[in-house]
C-alpha cells in the first residue's frame, strides 16, 4: 500500500531520487568530529527563529507608537508570549554561536578551498544575510538601544562621500529614524530576508553536496572508491550521520532552553538593558554597544579612525577579506593537522584576536582599550597577508616578510604618535607588543626554527 | 521553409534586442519600488525648515522649538551677554570653533551666528556628549556653577557646560561645541531653520 503511494509520487515527483541522493545514498566522510554539528545546528536554529518569528508577528505591531508596548503585551500577556520570544531572541544569539562555529571549522580543515569554494562564498552570502536580518530584528522592539544602535549603523551610510546622507535619509526614508524606518525594516525582516535566506541555504547545501564534504583530515574521499563507486571512506548520511547530529541537537536544546528559562538576558548581552526603555529621539543611552555578534567588527570601525569613511571601509573590508580567504590561502593542504605548527599557531591568535576585538566592542573607550583595539585590528587585517606567505612555506622568505611588515607597523606607529596626547602615546609605546609579538610567532619562528615550518604528509585515507 | 537553415545572425540580434528590452524595462520597474523608500510626503512636511518670528523673543530669552523632532534653541542675546564671551577662550575646548561638522561656515565666528545678527543665537538642544537636553543657565556667577560662569548651559546627565555661544567648556565629558544648524533670515525678524542659500540641510 505505501509502496503503491510512494510509486504514485515518483512518477509524478522525483521523491526517492532526493532522498537518496542527499541522504540516504548521500556519502560523507566517516571521520566527521565534535566541530561538524553546527552545520545541521545551523539549519536548526532557523528553522527555531522562522517558527517563533511567525508567531511572533501575529501579536508585533510594527508602528513606532505601538511597537514597544506591543513587546511588553506579547511579555506579559499573551499566553506563553514570553517564552516564544525567548526563543526568538535567544535564538538570534545562538544562531551567531553556531554560525561562528562552523565558520572556525571551516578555517581549521580548510573547507574553504577548492572545489569548495562557491560553497564557502555561499556561506559568506548567507553570514552577510544574517547580520542584516539580525540588525533589522534588533530595531523592532523600539527600546532606546534599538533605535539609537540603529542610528549609528544607518549614519554609517552618511560616511560614504558625496552621496552619503541621501543614502542614509533614503534608507530611514525620514530625516532621523521615524515610523517609517520601523515599518520597512520590518518589512524585510519578516518577508524578504528570510526568503533570501532559506534560498541562499538551499543553493548552500546544493552546492556542498556536489563537492562533498571535506574533513578533519582534509582527503577528498571521492578519490578512492570501491567497486560500486562507492568512497571507501564514505558513509551514508543517513542513517550514520542524521543519528549523530541528533545527539547534537540534544546537547544544544538542552543549553538553548537553559538559557531561556534561567537567563535570557545572558547579563545583558542577549538582550542589553537600555533597551528596557522606549526609544526616545531626545535621550541616546548612557553606553551604546552593539550586541555581541557585532562588536568584532564594530571594534574594527571605532580603530580606525583616519576618517569615518575609512572607518567604514575597514569594517566591511574585514567582513570582505573572509570570502576572499580561498584565494588568498594557496597552500594545497586543507586541514591544519598536517600543515606547519605556524599555520596553527597563526589560526588561534586569529581567532583569540576575534574574541578580544568582540570584547573591546562592547566596552567603553579608554585609551588602554582603544589602543589594545588598534592592535588587534592591525593583527586581524595580517592575518590575511600572513596566511598567504604560509601559503609556499617552504619556498617564502618568512625572516624578510617579518621585518616588512614590523616595519609597516613602526610606521603606523610613527604616524600615530602624539607625544602631547599624552594618554594615547604611553599606551602606544608599550602595546606594539601585541602585533610585533602575532609576527614573531607566525613569521620569524618558522624563518629560524625549521620544527616550525614543517609539514606533515597528507594521508592518501581518513584516519579514523 | 522546414528545410531552411537556422539564420545564427538573425537569432544573435534577436536575442540581444531581447535582452536589453528587458533589461530596460527591469530597470523602469525597479525605479518606483527604489523611489518608494524616499521620505513620504508626510515626512518632508514633518521635516520641512522650521520658520521662527524673533520679534517676540525678548532680551535674553531662550526660545525652544521643535525642528525634524529635535530640540532647536534660540536666544536674543543682551550686549552684556556678548561682551562677556571672549572671556570665557582660555577656559574652553574649541573657542574658535575650528570643528567644522559643528557649525555652518557661516556660524564660525566668536558668535557663532550669521554676521549682523551676532544678537540671535540658534543652537541643537542637544548635548554633544551622550544626547541629553542641557539647562539655561544665564545668570552670572550663581553659587552651584562657580564665580567664573558668564552664563550658558549646564548639562544634568553628565555635568558638560556650555558657555553662551554653544562653545564646550574644558574637562567635560562632552567633545565638541554644540552644533550650529543651517539656518537662514527669511526677512529681518523671521528665521528659516533647517534652510539657507546652499539648499536644505542634510
Amino acid at each position: 500500500m505505501m509502496q503503491g503511494l510512494l510509486n504514485w509520487i515518483d512518477a509524478r515527483f522525483p521523491l526517492t531520487k532526493v532522498w537518496n541522493e542527499h541522504l540516504a545514498e548521500y556519502y560523507a566522510p566517516k571521520n566527521f568530529n565534535f566541530w561538524y554539528f553546527f552545520g545541521s545546528l545551523a539549519l536548526l536554529v532557523l528553522v527555531i527563529q522562522i517558527v517563533s518569528g511567525i508567531f511572533l508577528t501575529m501579536h508585533y505591531k510594527p508602528d513606532a507608537e505601538m511597537a514597544y508596548a506591543s513587546v511588553e503585551y506579547i511579555m506579559r500577556d499573551v499566553p506563553g508570549g514570553w517564552f516564544i520570544r525567548y526563543m526568538h531572541s535567544t535564538g538570534a544569539s545562538a544562531f551567531f554561536i553556531v554560525v561562528y562555529l562552523h565558520m572556525f571549522r571551516g578555517l581549521i580543515y580548510g573547507s574553504y578551498k577548492g572545489p569548495r569554494e562557491l560553497v564557502w562564498l555561499i556561506g559568506m552570502a548567507i553570514y552577510l544575510a544574517l547580520m542584516a536580518e539580525a540588525f533589522m530584528g534588533y530595531l523592532l522592539p523600539w527600546g532606546n538601544m534599538s533605535y539609537w544602535g540603529a542610528q549609528v549603523i544607518i549614519n554609517l551610510f552618511n560616511t560614504i562621500p558625496v552621496i552619503g546622507s541621501d543614502v542614509s535619509t533614503w534608507i530611514r526614508g525620514d530625516y532621523v529614524i521615524a515610523d517609517a524606518t520601523l515599518n520597512r525594516l520590518f518589512a524585510l525582516h519578516v518577508a524578504a530576508l528570510p526568503l533570501v535566506l532559506v534560498a541562499l541555504v538551499f543553493v548552500h547545501i546544493v552546492a556542498l553536496h556536489v563537492v562533498g564534504s571535506n574533513n578533519p583530515d582534509g582527503v577528498e574521499i571521492k578519490k578512492l572508491k570501491d567497486e560500486n563507486g562507492i568512497p571507501l571512506d564514505g558513509i551514508p548520511f543517513h542513517p550514520y550521520y542524521t543519528v549523530k547530529d541528533i545527539v547534537g541537537v540534544g546537547v544544544f536544546l538542552l543549553v538553548f532552553f537553559a538559557i531561556i528559562f534561567f537567563g535570557p538576558e545572558m547579563g545583558g548581552y542577549f538582550l542589553e538593558h537600555a533597551n528596557f526603555e522606549p526609544a526616545n529621539p531626545l535621550k541616546t543611552p548612557e553606553h551604546i554597544a552593539p550586541v555581541w555578534y557585532f562588536t568584532p567588527f564594530y571594534t574594527v570601525l571605532r580603530a580606525v579612525t583616519l576618517s569615518p569613511f575609512m572607518g567604514t571601509l575597514a569594517m566591511f573590508g574585514a567582513i570582505v577579506l573572509l570570502a576572499l580567504l580561498p584565494w588568498i590561502d594557496g597552500n594545497p593542504i586543507k586541514s591544519w593537522r598536517y600543515r606547519s605548527k605556524a599555520h596553527t599557531i597563526n589560526i588561534l591568535l586569529f581567532a583569540a584576536c576575534f574574541l578580544v576585538l568582540g570584547y573591546l566592542g562592547v566596552k567603553p573607550v579608554i585609551p588602554m582599550l582603544k589602543e589594545l583595539g588598534t592592535r588587534m585590528t592591525e593583527i586581524y587585517f595580517m592575518f590575511f597577508i600572513v596566511l598567504w606567505i604560509h601559503s609556499k612555506p617552504g619556498k617564502a622568505n618568512f625572516v624578510m616578510w617579518f621585518l616588512i611588515l614590523a616595519a609597516v607597523i613602526v610606521g603606523i606607529d610613527l604616524f600615530r604618535y602624539n607625544p602631547e596626547a599624552t594618554d594615547d602615546a604611553s599606551q602606544i609605546v608599550w602595546q606594539w607588543i601585541f602585533p610585533i609579538g602575532y609576527l614573531a610567532l607566525t613569521l620569524l619562528l618558522p624563518g629560524v626554527v625549521k620544527s616550525f615550518n614543517t609539514e606533515k604528509i597528507v594521508p592518501e585515507r581518513v584516519t579514523s | 521553409m522546414e528545410n531552411s537553415e537556422v539564420d545564427k545572425g538573425r537569432r544573435r540580434f534577436l536575442i540581444g534586442a531581447t535582452s536589453v528590452v528587458g533589461a530596460v524595462g527591469t530597470a523602469a520597474m525597479a525605479a518606483p519600488f527604489l523611489n518608494s523608500w524616499n521620505p513620504s510626503e508626510r515626512a518632508k512636511a514633518a521635516g520641512a525648515p522650521a520658520e521662527v518670528n524673533l520679534s517676540k523673543v525678548q532680551e535674553g530669552q531662550l526660545v525652544r522649538v521643535i525642528w525634524r523632532k529635535k530640540p532647536v534653541w534660540i536666544v536674543n542675546r543682551t550686549k552684556e551677554m556678548l561682551d562677556n564671551l571672549p572671556s570665557n577662550d582660555p577656559l574652553l575646548k574649541d573657542p574658535g570653533s575650528e570643528v567644522a561638522t559643528q557649525q555652518p561656515d557661516y556660524a564660525k565666528n566668536p558668535f557663532r551666528t550669521r554676521e549682523g545678527k551676532e544678537k540671535f543665537l540658534v543652537l541643537i538642544g542637544i548635548c554633544t556628549h551622550l544626547g541629553c537636553s542641557p539647562t539655561y543657565r544665564p545668570e552670572l556667577a550663581p553659587p552651584d556653577l562657580g564665580a567664573d560662569w558668564k552664563g550658558g548651559w549646564y548639562c544634568p546627565c553628565h555635568g558638560s557646560r556650555f558657555d553662551l555661544a554653544g562653545r564646550v567648556f574644558k574637562n567635560v565629558p562632552a567633545p565638541t561645541n554644540l552644533v550650529v544648524p543651517v539656518y537662514s533670515y527669511k526677512n529681518e525678524n523671521t528665521i528659516l531653520i533647517g534652510l539657507d542659500e546652499n539648499g536644505e540641510a542634510a
